[in-house]
């Protein structure tokens, strides 16, 4: 509830500020209050908070990803506050990525269908906003309208799933839903199945997973650098993570059928993204299609469905967000105002022009390509961990193969960062992007440290 | 009193008849956003895809006596116009750069 009202209410004070030339103080001011959601999601912990006649359900799983979404929106805004304010209608920018945030926490911690329905739109509805917010630029343009389709095509889907569900059982409510399919496992209607398949469209498209993955790249390509950082990160941990929730309260006892096709999907998305990403010369596109195949290693984690899971996703989706974050920074940063897409040539030569960015690119790459010493090589242990543990060996090997692929595409930016060379001059960083990078780096080899604390917390 | 037997004989037509009818209405909307290329055209099939999900909804709350239903109906209808507001105004940015309403124009980013 308080960090509810204290995005929303930080949403409409940058509006306001606009009104009274305040927009100065915007920047530590929602900075302040990010850190105080993070501050009230970790003291309200252990505290099972039922909202709004348990429309909303704040659990631990929904409060550490809260504070997680949030944790990760204050690492983007350090990096962004540059971008943001050199433009116009500042406070416009601030307002809609904290409306994103306002649905992204909804969509963490729903315990009813019409709140998975509302956050979802809130999240989406902010976003094709950001998408266009270059307006005069087409390719942003062309963003914007495609995931304006794409995103409101797959609300359609969702919502005649969560209608058909309502037909069967009579509620909207998870765990209504759940015992409903507790009592008839057996004998489950055709009609509840269809719904079952429709939803997971829905969510497939939300998620960027394949077969409904084909507006992603173009998407992530044609918005503002920045904007696709948030979606890569904040967005799908939250859409991976409401399907997780409904899938664990609700559909958990529904035999086999539907983790059948979600390993399907899951299969189809980690190849198509990585073996695709293989064949992009442009950076941006090449890390647009790795965040597709991401989101196929995380349903593998869904598959699974168990305790474990739950906290490995928790895991995975925080390392590959810091990673990605730092991925994208330190393009946007060497890509400078070209908006669009440089090629890996870009980065020959990085670690003479400049070491920090050198290190923090290996690390990002390495992290999200899983090597050990790293924190993202745990987030891929322990998500094939529980899924070896439900027993879904063929999934974890093709699995493991996907990865094995996508070194090959992580590392060619490295070999070019590290043993190629260039005649450019070096780049100088600001003391605010040296802090992030320095952050991130840090945080990713926290994280490889105590794993453990990071599963255990959110169960 | 007319309007009595008018609920009556709607309490008459099978619940089945309702799913039909917005199974059609749904995938009428489906077919319109994947074969049209006009951006208008695809907008209204997709209010075309809401409504029959609204329709659903309403017939099983009335069949069950239960308003829940009814309800979400209000939800969908209020986001569903925010959502051609944003929609619109994407599109009008569109138009004032392209000078078109196809989406055929919009081919610049491909793998």
């Amino acid at each position: 509830m308080k960090s509810l009202l204290l995005l929303s209410g930080l949403g409409l004070s940058a509006m306001l500020a606009e009104l009274f030339n305040l927009k100065k103080f915007l920047f530590p001011l929602v900075c302040l209050g990010l850190l105080a959601t993070i501050g009230v999601s970790i003291y309200d912990y252990n505290t099972d908070i039922h909202l709004f006649n348990n429309m909303l359900r704040l659990d631990n799983s929904a409060l550490m990803f809260t504070g997680s979404m949030a944790f990760i929106t204050l690492l983007w805004l350090i990096g962004a506050q540059d971008y943001i304010e050199k433009e116009t209608s500042i406070s416009d920018k601030y307002a809609l990525i904290l409306f994103t945030l306002v649905g992204a926490f909804v969509m963490v911690s729903y315990n009813n269908l019409t709140m998975l329905f509302i956050g979802l739109e809130i999240l989406s509805m902010s976003l094709y906003v950001l998408a266009g917010s270059k307006k005069n630029d087409l390719l942003s343009n062309e963003a914007a309208i495609k995931y304006f389709l794409m995103g409101s095509f797959a609300t359609g889907f969702l919502l005649f799933g969560i209608a058909l569900i309502y037909g069967v059982t009579g509620s909207f409510h998870i765990d209504v839903i759940g015992e409903y399919c507790r009592a008839n496992a057996n004998n489950m209607p055709n009609m509840f199945l269809a719904a079952i398949l429709l939803i997971l469209v829905g969510m497939a498209f939300k998620a960027s997973a394949a077969p409904f993955h084909f507006w992603a790249p173009d998407v992530y390509t044609g918005a503002p650098t920045l904007v696709t950082t948030y979606m890569v990160t904040v967005v799908k941990t939250a859409a991976v993570v409401s399907f997780m929730r409904l899938f664990y309260t609700s559909f958990g006892s529904v035999p086999y059928s539907w983790q059948v096709i979600v390993s399907i999907i899951a299969v189809l998305t980690m190849f198509i993204g990585n073996v695709t990403a293989v064949y992009q010369p442009k950076v941006k596109r090449l890390l647009a299609y790795s965040s597709v195949a991401h989101a196929g290693y995380l349903l593998v984690g869904l598959v699974a469905l168990s305790n474990l899971s739950n906290g490995a996703i928790f895991y995975y989706t925080l390392a590959y967000s810091v990673a990605s974050i730092l991925a994208f920074h330190i393009l946007f940063v060497l890509a400078d105002s070209k908006n669009n897409d440089i090629d890996i040539n870009a980065f020959n030569g990085l670690v003479k022009r400049n070491p920090l960015m050198a290190f923090g690119m290996t690390v990002a790459m390495f992290s999200l390509a899983g090597i050990p010493p790293i924190a993202g090589f745990f987030g891929k242990y322990y998500i094939f961990s529980a899924a070896i543990e439900a027993g879904r060996y063929k999934l974890v090997l093709l699995a493991v193969i996907a990865s094995l692929i996508s070194i090959y595409f992580y590392f060619k930016i490295v070999i070019a960062v590290y043993f190629k060379t260039t005649n450019e001059k070096t780049i100088k960083l600001s003391n605010s992007y040296k802090l992030l990078y320095a952050i991130c780096i840090a945080i990713l080899f926290a994280m490889a440290i105590a794993p453990q604390f990071f599963i255990t917390i959110q169960q | 009193m007319e309007q009595h037997t008018l609920a009556q004989t709607l309490y008459g037509i099978p619940l089945n008849a309702y799913i039909i009818v917005s199974a059609v209405l749904f995938s009428i909307g489906v077919m319109g956003v994947l074969y049209r290329r006009n951006l208008i055209i695809i907008f209204m099939c997709i209010e075309l895809m809401l409504n029959a999900v609204n329709l659903l909804l309403a017939a099983f709350g009335a069949y069950r006596g239960d308003s829940n239903g009814q309800v979400f109906v209000f939800f969908i209808m209020a986001v569903a116009a925010a959502e051609v507001a944003v929609g619109l105004a994407i599109l009008m940015m569109i138009y004032r750069n392209t000078k078109s309403s196809d989406i055929d124009t919009l081919t610049r980013l491909k793998w």
